[in-house]
């Protein structure tokens, strides 16, 4: 079959969604009303509260919420075949995640733009709210070693990518240089920022960088590992203006760039999917695609990470209340179109079946390799960059993409550290290094717990960060039930994916408990009991809020 | 308008609206970052009162009388309620 139909079959199921279910959801059931006064105009202060214009906002809030997980998951699920993966992209952007994020940022606007944190303590009470921060902590922590041991896979798998890779860090610097110090125009230096990354990358595969396959008893995997922790802690220190901002910046402008590629690149060249449409011979270890596909593709269908940009940074900016459909829904269909680009790539770049097999000879064998080794073909074929450009240019977006989330996670969790240095009064913990190298220690720790010494196993934690990321979604969508249900509204849109989130993370939970206690993996086994610990209690908190309220709501009528 | 005048028109605002999405993000962290060096600047300027040497006193005392309008948020901020100084009563 042609790979065009399969894009043109979710862009058509997304952007109905767009037109038509947004559309109720936004008029009929949060009622968004144009003449409310949103924070940005009522305590605009030029810092945090500005009034921006909502394509601006929108490119905001896509690229933000745009990263490397959205590729990783669904290149991992086509494990199972392309249809069950294309159907949860789809489906679950429409009815989950296009929903969750234009709630987060209507729950947000309609009490003062506060954080969802700060929300589910107002809203619905102290407890969630201490959930809230337990479950980020998670997601926190998975996110980080995850993606250190994505973007080591990444550059041993193609090592051209290693220079331009780096050199985006040194190019990055010199933005943030040229705009913060300088004052020069943005536009020019954008221009040259741009030009100077693509010529990095088409220099990269002449002059491959790989580590020794053994240095100092580690592996190179190991290695790469270190280094990338060593490297996002100094970023993670340095002041956001110098590398974050600028690399934040250049990373969404290589969004719009590579994504536009792709989708060209497949309607031209119309390859063919190579992948079965569902996999009933899948590799030994794999488990069970019900229900382990829903939490194994987390961002791209519903993710909770959402939910804190839209109610961080989004909500201070919303100009007209109306606009939190463009900008929330319409910011989850852009990375659902990520996903989608990442099932294409991994299903329709090989040339023969046999050799997509054997990328994914095992669960988590797929994952970016698969994307970038497939997109690479297909962008080749259809636009006649040589393939290993193609390849390294794929490489730099997911790898640029999840090494900012490690330095952003890494500063963030630095920050909860800190935070605890105050409550309990620890004078070192309160201090940005040892509260960094505290942060490092415990992502380093699950790394190479989870993936053995050389940290090659790590990608088995995904499906775990996969469903805290998802509990964190459920506590978002809760906030917002829980506001409807006071309005007296029918919030059944948004507690029907709570509760399928909820139940299918439980239940998958148990799965890999008993999976991982099976193969004896222990490390895997406590970490996976501490999120179910975290999941029943999230659950539990949702059945009581909703209760208490229908019960007042009731009592008032 | 004239088509020059639609293009520079079309050019200013692609550059307000990419100036835009590079600093919306970030307005708040570089705001913080820079009022903590503000405070610092502020520690340096009343630091001789305080019992701190300070070899550049005889210039930071020229620039007292420019940072008064600073000078209460920056104590309440350092967790002192009531300025810590006899001769400035701005609470």
């Amino acid at each position: 079959m042609n790979a065009i139909v399969l894009a043109v079959f979710g862009l058509a199921v997304m952007f109905t969604g767009f037109f038509v279910y947004s559309r109720f959801v936004a008029g009929k059931i949060l009622k968004l009303d144009p003449d409310f006064k949103t924070p940005a105009h009522t305590m605009t202060d030029g810092v945090d509260y500005v009034p921006t214009n909502k394509f601006v906002l929108w490119g905001h809030h896509f690229t933000s919420v745009a990263g490397a997980a959205p590729i990783v998951g669904p290149a991992i699920a086509v494990i199972w075949g392309w249809l069950p993966a294309l159907l949860w992209v789809s489906l679950g952007t429409v009815f989950f995640a296009g929903v969750h994020d234009m709630g987060a940022v209507w729950a947000s606007v309609r009490n003062k733009a506060k954080s969802m944190g700060a929300l589910s303590g107002d809203v619905v009470g102290k407890r969630a709210r201490s959930l809230f921060m337990i479950v980020i902590f998670l997601v926190l922590l998975m996110v980080n070693a995850v993606f250190g041991v994505v973007i080591a896979n990444l550059l041993i798998n193609n090592a051209g990518s290693v220079v331009p890779v780096w050199g985006a860090i040194a190019v990055a610097m010199v933005i943030g240089q040229a705009i913060y110090r300088f004052k020069w125009n943005l536009p020019l230096v954008s221009l040259v920022g741009v030009i100077v990354l693509y010529t990095l990358i088409w220099i990269g595969p002449q002059v491959p960088v790989a580590l020794p396959e053994t240095a100092f008893g580690l592996s190179d995997r190991a290695l790469w590992i270190l280094l990338l922790f060593a490297y996002a802690a100094v970023a993670s220190l340095l002041p956001v203006w110098m590398l974050l901002q600028p690399r934040d910046y250049i990373n969404g402008l290589q969004l719009f760039v590579g994504l536009g590629l792709l989708y060209v690149a497949v309607f031209v060249a119309g390859p063919t999917v190579v992948a079965p449409m569902i996999n009933s011979d899948v590799p030994a270890g794999t488990p069970s695609l019900f229900p382990l596909l829903f939490v194994t593709i987390a961002c791209g269908a519903i993710s909770g990470f959402h939910g804190i940009v839209a109610s961080g940074t989004t909500s201070k900016q919303l100009n007209k209340e109306p606009d939190a459909r463009l900008v929330g829904y319409g910011g989850a269909l852009g990375e659902g179109t990520l996903a989608l680009a990442a099932i294409i790539a991994a299903s329709a770049g090989f040339a023969t079946f046999e050799e997509w097999k054997e990328v994914y000879s095992s669960f988590g064998g797929g994952g970016l390799k698969a994307f970038v080794d497939g997109g690479g073909t297909i962008l080749h074929a259809g636009t006649g960059i040589s393939p290993e450009v193609s390849a390294t240019m794929l490489t730099v977006m997911a790898a640029l993409f999840a090494g900012t989330t490690m330095d952003t996670g890494l500063r963030l969790q630095r920050y909860i550290f800190q935070e605890w240095g105050e409550i309990y009064n620890i004078s070192w913990m309160k201090k940005a290094a040892p509260a960094t190298l505290l942060s490092v220690g415990a992502c380093l720790a699950l790394a190479f717990g989870a993936g053995g010494a050389d940290g090659g196993g790590g990608l088995l934690i995904w499906p775990l960060f996969g469903t805290t990321n998802q509990l964190m979604a459920g506590l978002t969508l809760l906030v917002v039930a829980v506001m409807l249900v006071r309005r007296k509204t029918n919030a059944l849109v948004v507690i029907a994916p709570m509760a399928f989130i909820l139940v299918i993370g439980l239940l998958a939970l148990a799965i890999q408990i008993y999976d991982f206690f099976g193969q004896q993996k222990w490390f895997l086994c406590g970490l996976a009991v501490v999120v179910l610990v975290a999941g029943v209690l999230v659950a539990l908190e949702c059945i009581a809020a909703l209760r208490k309220e229908q019960h007042e709501v009731a009592a008032s009528n | 308008m004239s088509k020059l005048g639609d293009i520079k028109d079309w050019v200013l605002r692609a550059n307000h609206a990419l100036t835009t999405y590079y600093n919306a993000p970030y307005r708040a962290a570089i705001a913080r970052a820079k009022r903590d060096e503000d405070d610092l600047f502020m520690l340096l300027v009343f630091s001789e009162m305080m019992g701190i040497p300070n070899p550049a006193s005889w210039y930071t005392l020229e620039l007292q009388p420019l940072l008064l309008e600073r000078f209460h948020d920056w104590h309440v901020r350092m967790g002192m309620e009531k300025s810590p100084f006899d001769h400035i009563s701005c609470c």
